[in-house]
């Protein structure tokens, strides 16, 4: 007698969609049997998706910004900046005694003519003053710059002009506020056609320009002066700053005095192609560097700030990863440990089912669903939630938050992983129960 | 196959468990053959082999030695699947405790034989649906095993086992937790099933509901004591 192939000739039940929905149907129900503890189990991997959007938005979000900050200063330009010499002492006799430091109109004009590829050199000059409007008053940050300034700087002009290369040859005093100066000057009445006290000259307010954000550049640029790094308030002709302040600024604070001649506190490069943007700035730096003995200027490319922050971003992500990683491995470990409960607990209807014809991979097939039914439900729970709460922060923490279209995707095929690597444990401790011992369960 | 064929042929069969060092022989040596339309009870104190029988001859356990031929073929050494789909398509289990799949309604019950052996909802349905009317329960097809009595639970176990349309039907104490009013109405239906030409095998240590059976046979210490037709 061949050895019973009778029966191993039957066809393999094939697994069509029609099936795997039944299947699928009656995990449903035995889940739906133990609500609660369904209900939980998702919970776990539901805040492990959510989190994980919502840190990858937050992340994304934040090297976005900084990216922007840094990409307005312009990836073709190059920033450079006064900064006081270190170990600079102060001759102990000396009673009127000037610190002298930074850039000059001379390094500016030698830039431009040696270096090819560089066209445009916006140099500007930084003063603290008091700024008056009536009563109104502000410790404002004055910036001394050239007519093209907003251009290169990527600056919007909300309302009226920006002074014209007749006004900076003429020394006019007209001055542009930012939105942040209006706010303060002219808290009830609108700024365009006003005037503004800086010492004793009056400047007519002549337009109104977004306010600067100098973040990135603030955090990233190392030993930068004080003067240098403050947002702009108002900006005025360079040509009026030089001949209203003089060369030289004093400084008043905590009893003591300290002047300084500072030419130019701030210029920018800005070269023509990207790719020299680099080398331009070792060229300058040499060029600088030949004519002092003491380091009092510094350079920043924002193009090297840009590959820093993208580099930064990086180590961000793969922080991050390992967090999302670890938190739906914890809800991983929690649907591994329900369904080990659960296939103990049923270990009757598993006999029940071995008797009525179920083959081993039936019952694993089950149980595997079961679990990648948990995990799925509590995958798209979590995409839901995890899209909704970046949303809510950039509602009430005013942060920028992007979620790109892979880290939904991303977080919910994980989910789905867990859910099958998970399973396979309880379900072939199912499958592998003898179904005699089964039935005898209690 | 004719009917003087046995559907079921036991030879020699015997089934020993290893409990540490000493063997323990549930079934020594057991050769039966069972021809179709009997209805056969099988009896005995408690430990003398009747369950390790009745799990042989349901192929949910495999013979130590000796031979089990199911339908003229040897089913005694085959793989796990294989029993599996014998299981679900050439026998019918009657438990004594229903064994109902508590989360599945009675229809849904009575299909899950067919269901495992991979036919389509539909025709599934309407098998269970049809036999659910015939043992008297059209008016609960959709009602939970909490919600039935034993008596009616017992009796979507009975469809259960008729699903499939079994060679044999076996039947562990199938009124064991019934009482009397309820034991006695399956009983006659089990009846009723022998009238049909179905074949029966039952185990029970009770004589009275062994009288139902047209054959009786008698298990003492894992051999047939005896083995007599009425």
């Amino acid at each position: 007698m061949s050895a019973g192939n009778a029966w191993q000739s039957h066809a393999p039940v094939a697994l069509s969609p029609a099936r795997l929905r039944r299947i699928m149907m009656l995990g449903f129900k035995s889940l739906w049997m133990h609500r609660l503890r369904s209900g939980l189990t998702i919970l776990g991997i539901v805040f492990g998706v959510c989190s994980v959007i919502a840190m990858l938005a937050v992340g994304e979000g934040a090297s976005y910004e900084a990216q922007e900050q840094i990409r307005k200063l312009g990836s073709n330009n190059i920033i450079l900046r006064s900064i006081k010499p270190i170990n600079q002492d102060r001759p102990s006799q000396a009673r009127q005694w000037v610190l002298e430091y930074g850039l000059t109109y001379l390094d500016l004009q030698k830039i431009r003519e040696t270096i090819p590829g560089v066209t445009i050199v916006m140099p500007s000059r930084i003063v603290r003053d008091q700024v008056w409007n009536g009563v109104n008053r502000m410790d404002a940050t004055i910036v001394g710059t050239v007519d093209w300034y907003p251009e290169t700087r990527q600056l919007n002009l909300l309302q009226g002009r920006y002074f014209t290369p007749v006004e900076m040859e003429a020394r006019s005093n007209v001055c542009v506020l930012t939105t942040k100066a209006v706010e303060t000057l002219f808290p009830l009445s609108a700024p365009l056609g006003g005037k503004v006290r800086v010492g004793s000259d009056y400047y007519d307010v002549i337009g109104v320009i977004e306010t600067e954000s100098t973040g990135a550049a603030q955090s990233t640029g190392q030993g930068s002066g004080k003067a240098a790094t403050a947002a702009p308030d108002i900006y005025i002709p360079l040509s009026a700053a030089r001949h209203r302040f003089g060369e030289i600024l004093v400084n008043r604070s905590s009893g003591s005095f300290e002047a300084t001649r500072v030419e130019l506190h701030e210029a920018y490069v800005r070269v023509d192609d990207q790719k020299d943007v680099e080398e331009t700035a070792l060229i300058i730096e040499e060029i600088l560097k030949r004519d002092r003995r003491k380091t009092d200027f510094e350079i920043i490319v924002p193009l090297e700030l840009l590959r820093q922050a993208e580099r930064t971003k990086q180590i961000f992500n793969i922080v991050l990863g390992a967090i999302a990683a670890i938190s739906l491995l914890v809800g991983g470990i929690g649907i591994m440990n329900i369904m080990l409960a659960s296939v103990t607990e049923r270990t009757r209807e598993i006999g029940i089912r071995r008797a009525l014809g179920a083959r081993r991979r039936d019952i694993i097939l089950q149980f595997l669903i079961e679990t990648v039914i948990l995990s799925g439900t509590g995958g798209l729970v979590g995409v839901a939630i995890g899209i909704l709460i970046p949303v809510v922060i950039t509602m009430f923490a005013d942060m920028r938050t992007i979620v790109t279209p892979w880290a939904p995707i991303l977080a919910f095929s994980i989910s789905g992983m867990i859910g099958v690597v998970f399973g396979i444990y309880p379900a072939l401790r199912a499958a592998d129960m003898d179904p005699v011992q089964a039935l005898r369960h209690e | 196959m004719t009917a003087a064929d046995p559907i079921v042929r036991l030879e020699e069969v015997r089934r020993t468990y290893r409990m540490g060092d000493t063997e323990l022989h549930a079934l020594a040596g057991v050769s039966l053959d069972f021809f179709p339309g009997e209805y056969i009870a099988i009896m005995g104190p408690s430990g003398c082999g009747k369950s390790t029988l009745l799990n042989l001859l349901g192929c949910l356990d495999q013979p130590s030695s000796g031979r089990y031929l199911l339908g003229g073929e040897d089913v005694s050494l085959l793989e796990d699947d294989a029993l599996s789909q014998i299981r679900g398509a050439r026998l019918g289990f009657i438990f004594q405790s229903y064994n109902l799949i508590q989360q599945l309604t009675v229809v849904e019950n009575i299909e899950v034989p067919l269901f495992y052996q991979g036919v389509p909802e539909h025709k599934c349905r309407e098998a269970s649906i049809q036999l659910a009317e015939k043992v008297g329960l059209g008016q609960r097809l959709y009602h939970r095993p909490n919600e039935l009595s034993g008596g009616q639970q017992q009796r979507v176990g009975i469809a259960r086992a008729l699903v499939n349309d079994p060679l044999v039907i076996l039947a562990d104490e199938p009124t064991g937790n019934l009482d009397s009013h309820s034991g006695t109405e399956i009983l006659r239906m089990m009846d009723d099933l022998h009238a049909q030409g179905k074949t029966i095998i039952m185990v029970t240590h009770d004589p009275a509901i062994g009288k139902h059976a047209q054959r009786l046979v008698r298990l003492r210490d894992g051999v047939v004591e005896s083995d007599e037709r009425r």
